[in-house]
């Protein structure tokens, strides 16, 4: 059997705006298989952040629990390793030294893990970058630096919160192939936040749908495309059924 | 691929006529005008001397202008190097105090409308007509500048940039090590840009009210017995003090924050 290495137990999270009470998502469950890769999509204000968050330990769920490697999270974990759709790169450090910070935090041997984040630069197709500083990077470089970023320390999760969704849409098709890429030699399970479906599908093995207001799970499509996969299967009939089957239980049959 | 360009010796050249060259041509312009009208119109001395003048009174004047820079450069420098000191820790406390954010701060940056000017003769009551009170003056008006920048700093860190971090359990002072301090440092260099002219400004204020010592109390001495070239020349050493000092802020800055300037490109 393999064992569930994220579970969300109905979970809620309520948080307090300016002046009123926002009910983010509501009695949320899903799980997620170690070495599994999952997408969520949903429209904007289903609270597909909100759940990342929560699973990263950033915030506590109001109601519900949450089970990480089978413990309850009660705050950030070692394992976990987060992006954000911004890459907050510090501008005061390079490329290098950016992905680096996770190991000065933990307390880790920087000179060990160098010759790891190098590797990762080589695999992300940032080789000979290792030392500029994140203005003189594209959007898309900065965004392959966070994504290493997130990775250097070894956590066996990664949580990805539209990392992609400020790119251009051939810079994302690109970083898509990079996460992929990132996804096989790595191994870790990742849990991928986004807007875009036809980027969901590609990704994922499996695909969880919310709906908005309050953010709740309303349809889960299995994935069972061959790896590793390719740009050309984005207009393959299978792909494209999915990507139809999840419109459809998002409500998006646009009619004009 | 990299965006960066390298720059080129041509550009270089370019940037720094642009950066140095034309200021300098534009006030070489505006001196020798300056002494052409002077001698063209017969304009008295006591009314406007001409630079040649001012530049003769210098010269003759030279170890009694010396003493006196000197006497106003070490007030102001003093209470600038106070305001620095007490600045820091007060920045530190308000950014991590939400009660004094709520108690203090509001003060302070009320405070920092308040012309300090105004508030010149009560110090030197308070602190007597010596050295002390110039100094106290200088620190005052820097001391706000100072804070409520470096503040300013602290708090508005993004918040994305403290997750990263966060999100790795990271300690209160990693978070202010590695996040916090470098993220606020041009905040507080433009604090220190600020307080350094500043304190300039509070030294000769001081000297004005009450003194027997410094360039303003040369300049409060010499105008009203129309010796106006005198004023002139003790005008222009404290231009050239409060050149100098925000000269080697921004040199340091240019050290220490290399990355603000760049960014801001």
């Amino acid at each position: 059997m393999i064992k569930d290495i994220i579970v969300v137990d109905n979970v809620t999270v309520e948080y307090y705006s300016r002046k009123s009470k926002v009910l983010a998502v509501k009695d949320v469950s899903f799980t997620v298989k170690d070495k599994e890769f999952v997408s969520i999509v949903g429209p904007s204000g289903c609270g597909k952040s909100t759940i990342l968050r929560a699973i990263s330990g950033l915030i506590l769920p109001t109601k519900g629990e949450i089970y990480v490697h089978g413990k309850l999270v009660k705050g950030p974990q070692q394992g976990v390793g987060m992006a954000f759709q911004n890459p907050n790169l510090l501008p005061w450090r390079t490329a290098l030294k950016n992905v680096l910070l996770p190991i000065e935090i933990l307390g880790g041997n920087v000179r060990e893990y160098e010759k790891r984040a190098i590797e990762l630069f080589e695999t992300v197709g940032l080789k000979g970058f290792e030392n500029k500083y994140p203005w003189e990077l594209s959007g898309g470089m900065q965004q392959r630096v966070s994504l290493i970023r997130a990775l250097i320390h070894n956590p066996e999760i990664l949580l990805l919160d539209e990392p992609f969704g400020a790119l251009d849409a051939l810079t994302r098709e690109e970083l898509n192939l990079v996460l992929q890429k990132l996804w096989i030699t790595e191994k870790k399970t990742v849990l991928f936040v986004t807007h875009d479906i036809s980027e969901a599908v590609f990704l994922a093995d499996r695909v969880i749908v919310f709906k908005a207001r309050p953010g709740k799970v309303i349809h889960e499509e299995i994935i069972d495309l061959p790896r590793p996969r390719t740009l050309d299967m984005k207009t393959s009939k299978e792909f494209l059924e999915h990507v139809k089957s999840i419109r459809k239980h998002l409500g998006l049959s646009y009619k004009i | 691929m990299s965006r960066t360009k390298e720059i080129t010796r041509e550009e270089k050249i370019k940037a720094l006529v642009s950066g140095y060259l034309m200021p300098i041509i534009t006030l070489t312009i505006l001196v020798v005008f300056w002494e052409i009208s002077c001698k063209f119109f017969n304009i008295p001395v006591w009314l406007l001397p001409s630079p040649s003048a001012i530049i003769a009174r210098l010269v003759e004047f030279w170890p009694l202008l010396l003493y006196h820079t000197y006497v106003t450069f070490y007030e102001s420098i003093l209470g600038f190097l106070v305001a620095v000191i007490f600045a820091i820790p007060t920045s530190i406390a308000i950014a991590y105090s939400r009660m004094l954010q709520n108690t203090i701060y509001p003060i302070l940056l009320v405070f920092q409308t308040v012309p300090k000017v105004a508030i010149a003769p009560v110090i030197v009551m308070w602190f007597g007509l010596g050295l002390e009170s110039k100094i106290a003056i200088a620190f005052l008006v820097s001391f706000f500048v100072i804070v409520v920048n470096l503040t300013t700093g602290f708090l508005t860190v993004p918040p994305e940039l403290i997750d990263i971090v966060r999100l790795l359990n990271a300690k209160k002072t990693q978070i202010f090590l590695k996040i916090r301090l470098p993220y606020a440092m041009p905040f507080f260099f433009s604090g220190l840009k600020s307080a350094i002219t500043l304190s300039i400004v509070g030294a000769v204020i001081g000297e004005f009210v009450a003194s027997s010592e410094g360039l303003g109390y040369i300049i409060l001495a010499a105008a009203p017995q129309l010796d106006t070239d005198i004023a002139f020349a003790a005008i222009l050493m404290l231009s050239i003090i409060g050149l100098a000092l925000f000269a080697t802020i921004h040199f340091l800055e240019k050290i220490f924050v290399p990355w603000a300037f760049r960014e801001a490109r």
